[in-house]
């Protein structure tokens, strides 16, 4: 019978299809963006960053970046920036998704806690030219989002997608180039949750001395470690670029080790606590007391 | 029951000639891409980036190469099968009209950056439409002529086109759901974890519904086609069917394992996943049992190898794939070039070692001619499968070196790499997998050249008979 009738065979296909479509798909509805999933201090995009996350799905950047981090310490550890791993309540505002399934890049969930800078400059400088700040980064260079940003619909996305805007929002475009839209959507991410930094944590212990004084035994390794994760923004020669120049400085050593692990927010300083273990950040800091005399 | 004496094949040709094209395109694509990881001066701002290219890429290959020459194949394995004529070879026509004009403006509208973001479902709302069309336009013209057939048993082929046609239609409607903006850009109605949900509901199950269904269909038709071997088992057959299909859209959500997707969805696809490997292996064992005591054919029929090959690469890829969606595994490799590993073994080694024997094959029937060269055949074989393992095997390797590299922590428990020391660690394995698509790329215009002399030959043929 089965065998034989079409009609009959294209309904059963549909039904058993619709079964596990029903349980895994349609059923969650319930559940997910619900009441009980959504977080207070989320906030919607206004409408630059909306702009800028348009922007972002026009050039395909979920090609290579995510924006999740998943439940792994791992994961926490370098895409969290001490905001932890991704709750389902984030991204209610998200339409679409930008998740993504591959990490050629990396993930950038929470990257508006990375840079706090509010001129997005490392943003800036990277988005034009990405081997200028991370020399072997094989990302494309998009400095041609330097083009006056097209603003013809910015009202009405504001509107369909139910998000609340004032006319101050709307005026705050005129002038604006895409590369600005970009960035105010890079340092919205992952920003509304409120973040406790685990400062104290990573102050070294008070009686603790830089195990390293002796710069001697560490040079070639602190230059490498140097190199990775400073350069970008102090200059490969520590002379300063982002940054301030990195020769001589009178700061103590725990105070140094503190700027290293828990960044300066105000300038845009990253805190390297979760790429750099302590034994790596005691290096920069005697690395950084040399002055220029000694190099 | 008689059969006609004359099939309706100028579609089935259409679609197999434009497939080929666009599939082309697709390794073309790829290895620019390839090249561009390695090499990023070699992204041409705005519209040969990256982030644009890749898309184009993927719809290239699974709509284009992939939907075209299945449609192509469906028109020619249901006519036989139903031993009817094509229900209407003028919708067929302007199907294929159609599908042309969608597949080629979507690699104008992805170049241009219009996108929707959603993988397999990039294209905006007024080409989604032009897709849809496309798909129940077809689905009507194989359905009508199922109606009408003149063999009452409906082999099991059938059921799976039959399975594909529903299948799609629903994934790519629900998956497409959103409010226009204005002509280019519209946003979907579901938000954020829905919305991934759903995403990948239709992403795994564009995997089985078009990528695994169809060429089951293919390989079920012309295994027994090409060997005159009857199939192992017809009631095996059916019994894998319906399992695959009914537990086939449970296990979305193992592309989203430790996200914020509740976890018990996660568990489920995990469970289902594992499961499927049953009903996957039946098809296998029914491909393998089918050539019992006549396996002597792989060397003495020059499309056998194609078939065996790519049964066994759905085998392969079908435990590959449940591993994958364990927890465990998925934190190791998930988001590393491991999944293009596995995803290319599926595409190449998979539904494209069963799409070119029949091609060959029908190429053969439809133009009343021998092959034109068996040898080239040989060499198009061996390239194809070099190439689809140096790409594979490279990933893979690439995936596991970054992956621990990635887990990989102080005793203190801060990382012990940054994140470019990762990807410096696998920037040969990416030089390694360029070179891998121009080996593939080789073997597939051997294939294009066979092919086409083969056509001519065909030509030759029938105007000489005209002639006489």
């Amino acid at each position: 019978m089965l065998e034989r009738n079409p009609v009959i065979f294209i309904i059963l296909a549909f039904v058993v299809i619709m079964i596990g479509t029903t349980v895994t798909m349609i059923a969650p509805f319930k559940w997910i963006n619900s009441a009980g999933d959504r977080i207070a201090e989320v906030k919607p995009y206004t409408p630059l960053q909306q702009e800028g996350r348009d922007i972002y799905m026009r050039e395909g950047c979920n090609n290579c970046h995510t924006q999740t981090v998943r439940t792994l310490t791992a994961d926490v550890e370098r895409y969290g920036n001490g905001g932890g791993y991704s709750r389902s309540g984030e991204f209610v505002y998200d339409r679409p998704h930008l998740w993504g399934s591959r990490r050629t890049g990396p993930d950038l969930a929470r990257i508006g806690l990375k840079y706090p800078d509010p001129k997005g400059a490392w943003h800036r400088k990277h988005l034009e030219n990405p081997r200028s700040v991370v020399p072997a980064s094989n990302m494309p260079s998009y400095a041609f989002l330097n083009e006056p940003l097209d603003t013809t619909y910015s009202e009405r996305k504001m509107k369909l997608l139910k998000f609340p805007y004032t006319q101050a929002d709307l005026d705050d475009l005129k002038g604006k180039s895409e590369m600005d839209a970009i960035i105010a959507y890079m340092r919205k991410l992952g920003t509304d949750l409120s973040v406790k930094k685990a400062e104290a944590a990573m102050q070294p212990p008070a009686d603790q001395k830089n195990p390293f004084s002796d710069l001697k035994n560490v040079k070639a390794e602190a230059l490498s470690i140097f190199a990775q994760n400073c350069a970008s923004c102090h200059g490969d020669k520590r002379q300063g670029g982002l940054g301030p120049a990195l020769k001589g400085s009178s700061k103590s050593d725990a105070a140094l080790f503190a700027i290293i692990s828990t960044g300066v927010e105000a300038n845009g300083m990253p805190g390297f606590s979760g790429s750099l273990d302590q034994q790596k950040i005691w290096k920069l800091v005697t690395l950084i007391k040399l002055g220029k005399q000694d190099d | 029951m008689n059969a006609p004496t004359r099939y309706n094949d100028d579609s089935v040709k259409g679609f197999i000639t434009w497939s080929i094209i666009w599939g082309t395109i697709s390794v073309l694509i790829g290895i620019l891409i390839s090249l561009q990881l390695v090499w990023p001066q070699l992204n041409v701002a705005p519209y040969l980036t990256y982030g644009r290219l890749r898309p184009i890429h993927t719809n290239a290959g699974i709509f284009g190469w992939g939907i075209g020459s299945f449609i192509g194949l469906f028109f020619y394995i249901t006519q036989r099968l139903t031993k009817t004529t094509l229900w209407s070879p003028g919708l067929a026509k302007i199907t294929l009209w159609l599908f042309n004009i969608g597949i080629a403006s979507a690699a104008v509208t992805l170049a241009m950056g219009i996108n929707r973001t959603k993988e397999y479902a990039e294209l905006e709302w007024p080409l989604a439409i032009v897709v849809a069309v496309v798909w129940v336009l077809f689905s009507i013209n194989v359905f009508m002529t199922i109606l009408k057939r003149k063999e009452e048993q409906m082999y099991i082929s059938l059921w799976y086109i039959m399975a594909t046609l529903v299948g799609v239609t629903v994934l790519y409607v629900v998956n497409n759901l959103g409010v226009p903006l204005n002509f280019f850009k519209s946003y979907p109605i579901f938000a954020g974890t829905n919305d991934a949900n759903v995403q990948w509901w239709y992403g795994h199950n564009a995997v089985a519904m078009v990528l695994t269904a169809p060429p089951l269909a293919i390989f079920y038709y012309f295994l027994p086609k090409v060997t005159g071997n009857p199939i192992y088992s017809h009631r095996m057959g059916i019994i894998a069917f319906w399992s695959l299909i009914f537990m086939y859209l449970w296990t979305g959500a193992h592309h989203l394992l430790w996200t914020p997707i509740p976890d018990w969805i996660q568990t489920l696809a995990m469970a289902f996943s594992i499961m499927l490997i049953a009903p996957s292996w039946g098809a296998v064992m029914n491909g393998y049992l089918t050539m019992n005591g006549r396996w002597e054919q792989i060397k003495s029929n020059y499309l056998v190898k194609f078939l065996i090959c790519g049964i066994t690469f759905y085998g392969l890829q079908t435990l590959q794939g449940p591993m994958q969606a364990i927890r465990t595994f998925s934190a190791f490799i998930h988001y590393t070039d491991w999944v293009p590993g596995h995803v290319h073994m599926g595409t190449l080694g998979w539904v494209s070692m069963v799409i070119y024997p029949a091609i060959y094959y029908i190429t053969t029937t439809t133009n009343e001619t021998e092959i034109y060269s068996e040898k080239l055949v040989d060499v198009h074989f061996w390239l194809v499968l070099i190439g689809q393992l140096m790409y594979s095997i490279t990933m893979w390797i690439a995936g596991v070196q970054q992956g621990s590299m990635l887990l990989a922590s102080n005793p203190d428990g801060s990382l012990h790499y940054s994140f470019m020391e990762t990807m410096i660690s696998i920037f040969p394995y990416y030089k390694l997998r360029a070179v891998s698509g121009f080996i593939f790329l080789s073997g597939l215009l051997v294939f294009i050249f066979n092919i086409y002399k083969t056509s001519e030959k065909g030509k030759a043929l029938s105007t000489r008979a005209s002639q006489a």
